[in-house]
């Protein structure tokens, strides 16, 4: 027999300097536990454990935030944390779980150490940040999987001895790097500081790491859609990955570079609106403000940027669709990205530009609103969740029947196209852009 | 070594190493529940698969003599989930499976972890046209397991009557191991009401682990109405008004001033700022007739000065409408750091009275508090935000608490509504009951639980020493709780 505590302490302290007790101290209001989360956290439904719950973790994150539990204890049932924010959307409380996870992560990330450190350092800053090393690595890839090498190794065995298996063969079939610019007329280059050249409406195309390196036919899309729109679409010189997943694996320093490295790129292109088809990335630009608010010198400019920040439906949302003509004769299924529908609170666009589309049936995916299980880099460190997660979302998928299902996301469009594969569906994964761009003759 | 070394390898052993829960991340998170209090890190969480495992599990406990706590999803608020103590918790996340459902014979038979919801979602999609009527405020999350042990309320409980009125028959694991059935799907059972006694008994009589309930008919008609009034005086006549007519609405709620203001910054309902209280009512039955009924309800309604009547044209309003109310304990709680939910009846006469003297009460103390009202049943919710880290704050909320619970009990009315008792009321259990009575109920649970291992310390006073560590009442003074 021992006490009843308080579930909070009687006094505030939370004496620490990590990025945790900082966000805790910072929060206005705490759990209550009510536990509304729960039935929308895709990690709690496969594994139906407190610890796996919005509400657990943040419990042990309060923990952590008071010195109560260590960071060590907490990390693999924090770490298995989708990030995919539904829990923010379902909180009556407002509880800013993003906030917690993201300061926990920080906290991990400045803890880590040796070789992990390395790997991730190498990852992030070595590959992600450099466009030309990015486009190495994928043009070798790109050979890799063309050559015939993939196949002989994936029978050699030696995938599996590595510790690959399964890994290597997410990625999809590789574009040629930077083949896509050529199809695409890009508006008067940077510098020319307007919104509007003889009464056409600009915008700048941010192109990001992953986006650019493998899903340049999104790109491609984007700008004829807005074209076609009567947006004149420029491509600013010296912009870099978004820096997200820099952030979310801790290393904030590396994600604040690249952030001002954007910043500086789109100030060259006037206020003219930032227009991105990753949900990603536009989740995590639109908080640029934050990222650099202890910086005197670049917050002013972070907010303005952030301010600009669209996703390219959200942009579209908001003018007169020209209307497309060609018919689209499918059967479409539109699936949330979670950093598109949680961290932006953007549904309702996505699916009103796939509805304007001629010969278009746009299905409603039960669940749409659920994490697929990609969430950055996630699925490769939590395979098995990850795909748990997934088949989840492959069952509504198969019983929707449709032709084609639609993200706005890299992650995701990887991750459903790696579900599809594995259950042997006969669905494409495509952008919803891509769908509209069809759509302009 | 510690009990905990000796039972999880043996626990691992009848369930799968997946099914025990014992690092000190999964211990720390059972130390809570949705109440305002917090308990210990558990000795271990199994998570069984059937009824026999259930049954290994408390065989296993009650020889290494450990108390056991069957979990549901833990949103009770009067702490009946939280731990006193080394304990093992049985979390049935896995045992959510429906297992039957009879149309013909009205009921369904599942395993205690099938969330409320859940459970109306697979009855709506069998289209038989039946549902399972409790709706606590937390159906999305709570599971039918909790909803028995806490005999749980909910909305339309006015019309419908509470958990209790729906359960048939439960299989239980006593607190020995044995499994036993009691009740059932006939209709009627000689002798004693067993299923009665351990609805509502907070799991400290055995742990259910399958329910036999009662599926009802779904109405032919619903409409949704949402009436307005200067104040809650009017509000809460108005409510006596409708039920002295002999009108039984489905649901009557009872929102006050401030509660409206919160919930709509959640849920825009638009509910207006001169309004002083709101009614939600819902009538529901048979389409003939209904005109009528909604007339009378409205005559009764301006006769109490209802400044406005609406009625929800469709059914993303008629849902907006109860989102607004069943949100509404965790909107209190985004404008303050905590927020203690209370739940006490009053004869349904004396609700505006009831309301008026908990402002009273708070207003005393310095407290802020909004309120709700499952008028129809003279349930009253008051919520009072709370910073813990102001102590005096929180000694305030805890007398009030008390005193708002010996006021209702003084008008006749009860310590408890639809919630139950957990570790919150347990002195407030003997301003009901007297030492007579307590000990003719406490006979009851020694003679099912003799060694007092069922979700052990709650529900009676505590009194003297329990173990090494003086008890007393939970409280939310501030300083660590006996």
């Amino acid at each position: 027999m021992t006490a009843i505590d308080l579930l909070l302490p009687a006094e505030p302290k939370a004496p620490g300097t990590s990025h945790l007790a900082q966000a805790w101290r910072n929060a206005t209001s705490h759990c209550i536990k009510c536990g509304f989360c729960l039935p929308v956290c895709p990690t709690y439904s496969v594994l139906g454990v407190e610890a796996a719950s919005p509400r657990g973790r943040l419990d042990l994150m309060d923990a952590v935030a008071q010195g109560r539990l260590a960071l060590g204890t907490v990390a693999g049932r924090v770490g298995q944390c989708l990030g995919c924010l539904a829990c923010e959307t379902a909180c009556p409380a407002g509880i800013r779980y993003g906030q917690m996870f993201e300061a926990l992560q920080c906290d991990m990330g400045t803890q880590r150490r040796g070789w992990r450190r390395w790997r991730a350092r190498l990852l992030l800053d070595g590959v992600l940040a450099r466009p030309r090393v990015l486009r190495a690595v994928v043009l070798a890839l790109r050979v890799y999987q063309r050559s015939g090498l993939q196949r002989l190794l994936r029978s050699s065995g030696l995938l599996r001895l590595l510790g690959l298996a399964g890994r290597e063969g997410r990625l999809p079939p590789l574009p040629r790097p930077l083949a896509w610019r050529a199809e695409v007329e890009f508006g008067a280059p940077p510098g020319t500081d307007a919104t509007t050249t003889g009464g056409a409406q600009r915008a700048a195309l941010f192109t990001g790491c992953v986006m650019d390196a493998a899903f340049g036919a999104v790109h491609a899309a984007t700008a004829h859609v807005l074209a076609a729109n009567g947006v004149q679409c420029a491509l600013p010189a010296g912009q870099r990955c978004c820096g997200a997943l820099h952030a979310h694996a801790g290393e904030t320093a590396s994600a604040r570079r690249l952030a001002r490295a954007n910043i500086a790129a789109f100030e060259t292109v006037g206020d003219a609106p930032v227009v991105l088809n990753s949900a990603g990335c536009g989740a995590f630009m639109k908080r640029y403000g934050t990222l650099l608010a202890d910086d005197p010198a670049w917050a002013p400019r972070a907010a303005a940027l952030a301010a600009r920040v669209r996703d390219v439906s959200e942009f579209l949302a908001v003018r007169t669709l020209v209307p497309p003509t060609r018919a689209v004769a499918l059967r479409v299924a539109y699936d949330d990205p979670c950093h598109l529908v949680h961290a932006q609170g953007i549904s309702r666009e996505p699916r009103d530009l796939l509805r304007a589309i001629p010969g278009l049936t746009l299905v409603e995916l039960p669940e749409s609103t659920w994490c697929c299980g990609s969430a950055g880099s996630y699925s490769l460190q939590h395979p098995e969740l990850a795909g748990d997660v997934l088949a989840r979302k492959m069952r509504h998928l198969a019983a929707a029947r449709v032709d084609v299902v639609a993200t706005g996301n890299p992650g995701c469009l990887l991750q459903l196209a790696l579900g599809i594969s594995r259950q042997g569906l006969d669905v494409d994964v495509r952008h919803p852009i891509e769908l509209l761009a069809q759509a302009y003759p | 070594m510690s009990k905990r070394q000796i039972l999880v390898p043996q626990l691992q052993r009848l369930l799968g190493a997946d099914a025990v829960l014992h690092a000190e991340a999964d211990r720390f998170v059972y130390a809570y529940d949705a109440s305002v209090f917090r308990g210990t890190d558990v000795l271990a969480v199994v998570l069984p698969a059937n009824t026999e495992q259930v049954a290994q599990v408390v065989r296993l406990a009650a020889r290494h003599d450990v108390p056991i706590i069957a979990r549901g999803a833990g949103t009770g608020i009067n702490g009946g989930a939280v731990p006193r103590g080394d304990a093992l918790v049985i979390e049935f996340s896995r045992m959510n499976r429906i297992l039957a459902v009879e149309p013909d014979n009205r009921l369904a038979v599942m395993e205690p972890g099938v969330v409320n919801q859940d459970l109306k979602a697979h009855l709506s999609a069998l289209g038989y046209g039946f549902t399972y009527v409790p709706d606590p405020g937390s159906q999305v999350v709570s599971t039918i397991g909790g909803n028995v042990g806490n005999n749980a309320g909910g909305m339309h409980c006015l019309k419908y009557g509470v958990t209790a009125n729906h359960i048939l028959g439960l299989q239980v694991v006593l607190a020995d191991g044995e499994v036993v059935e009691v009740g059932g799907g006939s209709a009627t059972r000689p002798g004693m009401d067993l299923t009665g006694l351990l609805v509502g008994s907070e799991g400290t009589l055995g742990v259910v682990t399958r329910i036999t309930m009662r599926i009802l008919p779904l109405p032919e008609t619903v409409v949704t109405q949402l009436a307005l009034f200067p104040d809650v005086s009017a509000a809460a006549n108005a409510v006596s008004g409708i039920m002295a007519a002999g009108i039984l609405p489905a649901a009557l709620e009872l929102l006050d001033r401030r509660m409206m203001a919160l919930v709509d910054r959640f849920v825009h309902v638009g509910y207006p700022e001169h309004a002083g209280a709101a009614l939600i009512i819902e009538l529901d039955g048979l389409a003939d007739g209904m005109d009528r009924e909604l007339r009378r309800v409205a005559e009764i309604c301006n006769a109490h000065a209802a400044l406005e009547i609406k009625t929800a044209q469709s059914a993303a309003e008629t849902e907006r409408l109860w989102l607004s109310r069943r949100a509404a304990y965790g909107v209190a709680a985004s404008f303050s750091p905590t927020v203690y939910v209370m739940d006490c009846t009053v004869p349904r006469n004396l609700l505006a009275q009831a309301i008026a003297g908990v402002i009273e009460i708070c207003d005393a103390r310095g407290l802020e508090v909004v309120n709700l009202a499952h008028a129809g049943d003279g349930n009253l919710h008051p919520l009072i935000p709370v910073d813990r880290a102001n102590a005096a704050q929180a000694a305030a909320a805890t007398e009030a608490h008390h005193e708002i619970m010996a006021m209702c009990v003084a008008m006749g009315g009860s310590i408890t509504g639809e919630h139950g008792v957990g570790v919150e009321k347990q002195q407030e259990l003997g301003l009901m009951y007297d030492a007579d009575e307590l000990a003719g109920m406490q006979a009851v649970k020694r003679a099912l639980d003799p060694d007092g291992r069922c979700n052990p310390h709650k529900i009676f006073p505590l009194r003297g020493n329990v173990g090494d560590i003086a008890v007393g009442a939970a409280s939310l003074d501030g300083g660590r709780l006996p």
